[in-house]
């Protein structure tokens, strides 16, 4: 692997009594594409929201084990979430806009952040990152709610990107899109990469095949299978990997 | 015998529906009662008061001779121990309000809640006697020119008690933005007040300023607690340190004091009640339009 940005070490997870997450120790490559996939409720979520803390706004869930980031642990007591996820940014499954205008929606991070730079040309390239300033360069007042679902999802991105991210985690980002709105997202995933390290969940194995660089596959709270794309597609060593990547998995 | 007992059902269903809808029309009918009696003593009075007397008038002294009808000092009255109200119960409103959606914990709430709900159960005349016996005590103790009756006192002890109306219902309007929406301003980077200053608040801002708006029209008809410490003189003042009478002091002050039926005082008492009215329903009306105008679709 290159050079390492996030490392995982034995990492649990419970929400309460439940155990999400056993035990995980795995590394993300830097500037790469990782891929988390896995039958539904096998922790894949569970483990995005520990790479930036997303999990200490659960009631009830408690996290044990080591997140290094660049070698800093980011549960250490030391370390403020909120400038965890200055870094380490968020993509949700659902679109979720803020019902503000498309330009509010963008300047929103940077504002509440004190970015003292020029606010617009910031919305401007957020916005081109995201493939999405040609579509609303003309409306950035609009409300971002009349944007169409695939839109409004680059919105999203756009946003996480208006903070200048180390590392976008994206929890199945094209789950509510159209083939096509898919397509654009995962064009614009492999050109995020060159910037930025990406971390996505996917249910789609032709797209994790697709785009990721490194795809990990989890069963019922444990890491089963972690390594290439391609080797884990086809030749992984795992039988249960196996089995679900070629759909005789429940 | 399918036949007959589907038709049994449905008499039953027409019973249920008449019974309901009579019970529906017992509020409607005695509000249009209401109005109608209002209307028709309404019309007595300004039969002996012109209505430009009635609205431009600076005096308000229907028990002395000779008698001026001029209702400012009761609007004023009014308004004053409102605004003062509403100031007391905005922010503290919305302050709790803050902390049970974003802030307590769901044990805590699960506590600080029912006690919230109490405070609305207090019969008004406790309030009245808690703004007369500590409050304004307490405010003649620190500015001694005050009345023994003031618009002050009764404005605090009224904010109190609106409080949790405030709280409960911009809550409800902030519980009712969504979960992601916070977990976008989260994953921005953004602290918990920055969560409900910047996000929370915005998208629950209707329902909200409903909250004021219907706390507001609250406070105008609320009669027990200026009755008991605001006092009983009509007043055109803006100062809170002065005794004042509202609309609805001024209405309980004349029934109880047995103006003869049909005299021009008694008429006086509708004349006020349906200012007073007509108050409430606009206000009711803006804060029902604010509701749907600016609902958010989420
Ligand atoms: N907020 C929560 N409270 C309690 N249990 C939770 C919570 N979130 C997730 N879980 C449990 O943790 C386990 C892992 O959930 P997680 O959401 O990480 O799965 P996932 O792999 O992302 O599933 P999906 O593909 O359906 O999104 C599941 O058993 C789930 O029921
Ligand atoms: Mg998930």
């Amino acid at each position: 692997m290159n050079n390492i940005i996030l490392s995982i070490k034995n990492l649990t997870v419970k929400y309460g009594t439940t155990v999400a997450l056993k035990n995980i120790s795995m590394e993300i490559a830097q500037n790469r594409i990782t891929a988390l996939i896995g039958p539904s409720g096998c922790g894949k979520s569970t483990l995005l929201r520990s790479l930036n803390r997303m999990n200490d706004l659960i009631e009830g869930a408690s996290v044990s084990g080591q997140v290094l980031y660049r070698g800093e642990d980011i549960y250490a007591p030391s370390v403020d979430p909120v400038a965890v996820r200055l870094q380490i940014g968020m993509v949700f499954q659902k679109p979720n806009p803020f019902p503000k205008s498309i330009f509010e929606n963008v300047a929103f991070g940077p504002k509440i952040n004190g970015y003292r730079g020029d606010l617009g040309s910031l919305v401007k390239q957020s916005l081109q990152g995201a493939g999405l300033w040609e579509e609303v360069k003309d409306r950035l007042h609009d409300n971002a709610y009349a944007l169409s679902g695939g839109q409004q999802q680059r919105l999203c991105i756009a946003r996480a990107l208006a903070l200048q991210p180390e590392v976008l985690l994206l929890d199945e980002p094209c789950s509510a899109l159209d083939p096509i709105a898919t397509l654009r997202i995962e064009e614009l995933i492999q050109e995020l990469k060159e910037q930025l390290t990406i971390v996505i969940v996917t249910h789609n194995m032709q797209q994790a095949s697709r785009i990721a660089d490194y795809t990990a596959f989890f069963l019922s709270g444990e890491l089963v299978e972690y390594g290439e794309t391609e080797k884990v597609f086809t030749a992984p060593v795992d039988k249960r990997t196996e089995d679900y990547i070629t759909g005789r998995f429940g | 015998m399918m036949a007959g007992n589907s038709n049994a059902r449905s008499w039953s269903e027409r019973i249920i529906e008449v019974l309901l809808a009579a019970a529906v029309s017992v509020s409607i009918l005695t509000t249009i009662g209401i109005v109608v009696s209002l209307v028709g003593e309404t019309t007595g009075f300004f039969r002996e008061v012109s209505l430009v007397e009635f609205f431009t008038a600076k005096e308000w002294t229907p028990l002395f001779t000779p008698a001026h009808y001029g209702i400012a000092p009761l609007v004023a009255g009014t308004f004053l121990v409102t605004v003062i109200a509403i100031a007391v119960a905005a922010p503290l409103g919305i302050a709790s309000a803050i902390y049970l959606s974003e802030y307590a914990s769901v044990k805590v709430r699960r506590v600080i809640k029912p006690i919230l709900e109490i405070l609305v159960g207090i019969p008004t005349v406790v309030y009245g006697y808690f703004a007369l016996t500590f409050i304004t005590p307490i405010i003649r103790h620190i500015l001694p020119d005050t009345d023994v009756f003031n618009a002050l006192s009764a404005g605090i002890v009224m904010g109190i008690m609106l409080i949790p109306m405030i709280s409960s219902l911009s809550e409800d309007a902030m519980t009712a933005v969504p979960r992601s929406l916070r977990e976008a301003a989260y994953a921005l980077s953004a602290t918990k007040l920055e969560v409900a200053l910047k996000v929370v608040i915005p998208a629950a801002i209707s329902g909200i300023v409903a909250s004021f708006i219907l706390a507001f029209s609250r406070a105008i008809g609320e009669t027990m607690i200026v009755t008991l410490a605001a006092g009983g003189t009509p007043n055109l003042t803006i100062n809170p340190l002065e005794s004042i009478q509202t609309m609805t002091a001024f209405i309980v002050q004349i029934i109880l004091g047995e103006a003869p039926f049909g005299s021009i005082e008694y008429q006086s008492v509708f004349a006020v009640a349906f200012v007073l009215f007509l108050l409430t329903l606009s206000l009711n009306i803006i804060g029902h339009w604010i509701v749907r105008r600016y609902r958010e679709v989420y």
